[in-house]
């Protein structure tokens, strides 16, 4: 346990971010883009999770953090499945260029 | 190198991997499912880290509800089989550009801060110990921002009936 750093773990939950941050840059598809910031949201969980288990392990914040980020990303996920699914009733498409009337 | 290091970057090279090729192929239905691979590993990783209730949580609320809500809606909307439009040249030079000099930036900031673990005491993270500390009133009780929680669930429930109620036409 003791002889993996907590820079390894950080390690991986910042290229676990970046990954989906490379997936909300290049993708145009919104089912896509939502599944880039699930797995941005759970980089952080990753941090959260490892902060308090190496530095505070006398707390349970980190653990709390995680529980309401899961429940917010979970919320998040239903409402904008929603949304995309009522945009493609509409518009037949849920390609972000092809919503662009929500801009003006 | 122990067998627990071992484990950790087996499990970390895992979700990296899968993350990759749930960000690049070209077929919605194969990205949900590297997704779900991405986040069982993590689940994995929260075991390996010895905490079982986040991990039971973990698997519960993305792999039993969020990427089985994703598979839903890319049956309601895509022809699953069919290959996404390939991104622009530029667009993803200039994503890969940025998205690795933020990986530098992160990387040297970790690896220059100095972290000092606490090694006396072990974490204490059973579900009892969660539960009571989650409804405590208390210095330390965690109630107002699970009410709040539980206010912010109802009202994204509510709102996505509303959303996605049909309209009769006029």
């Amino acid at each position: 346990m003791n002889e993996v750093p907590i820079t390894h773990i950080l390690f991986v939950s910042t290229a676990l971010f970046f990954i989906g941050m490379y997936g909300l840059f290049t993708r145009r598809n919104m089912i896509t883009m939502l599944m880039a910031i699930e797995l941005i949201l759970n980089s952080v969980n990753i941090n959260f999770i490892a902060f308090n288990k190496y530095l505070y392990p006398e707390k349970l914040d980190g653990i709390f953090f995680s529980i309401f980020i899961i429940t917010i990303a979970a919320a998040e996920a239903a409402v904008a499945i929603a949304i995309i699914i009522n945009l493609y009733r509409s518009h037949h498409s849920i390609d972000v260029e092809d919503a662009g009337e929500l801009k003006y | 190198m122990s067998a627990s290091a071992i484990i950790f970057y087996c499990i970390s090279t895992f979700i990296l991997l899968t993350g990759i090729l749930s960000v690049t192929t070209r077929k919605i239905f194969r990205s949900s499912i590297w997704l779900l691979f991405s986040l069982v590993g993590i689940a994995g990783l929260y075991f390996w880290m010895d905490m079982n209730f986040i991990a039971a949580v973990q698997i519960i609320v993305y792999v039993g509800g969020i990427v089985v809500l994703i598979i839903f809606s890319i049956f309601l909307t895509q022809k699953a089989g069919e290959q996404m439009p390939k991104a622009i040249t530029g667009r993803k030079v200039f994503s890969i550009l940025s998205v690795l000099a933020g990986l530098a930036f992160i990387y040297r900031v970790i690896s220059l801060n100095e972290f000092h673990p606490n090694t006396t005491t072990v974490v204490n993270a059973n579900v009892s110990e969660i539960g009571t500390q989650m409804l405590s009133t208390t210095e330390h009780g965690f109630v107002l921002p699970f009410e709040a929680i539980s206010m912010l669930l109802l009202a994204a429930m509510i709102g996505c009936i509303v959303i996605a109620i049909k309209s009769k036409p006029e």
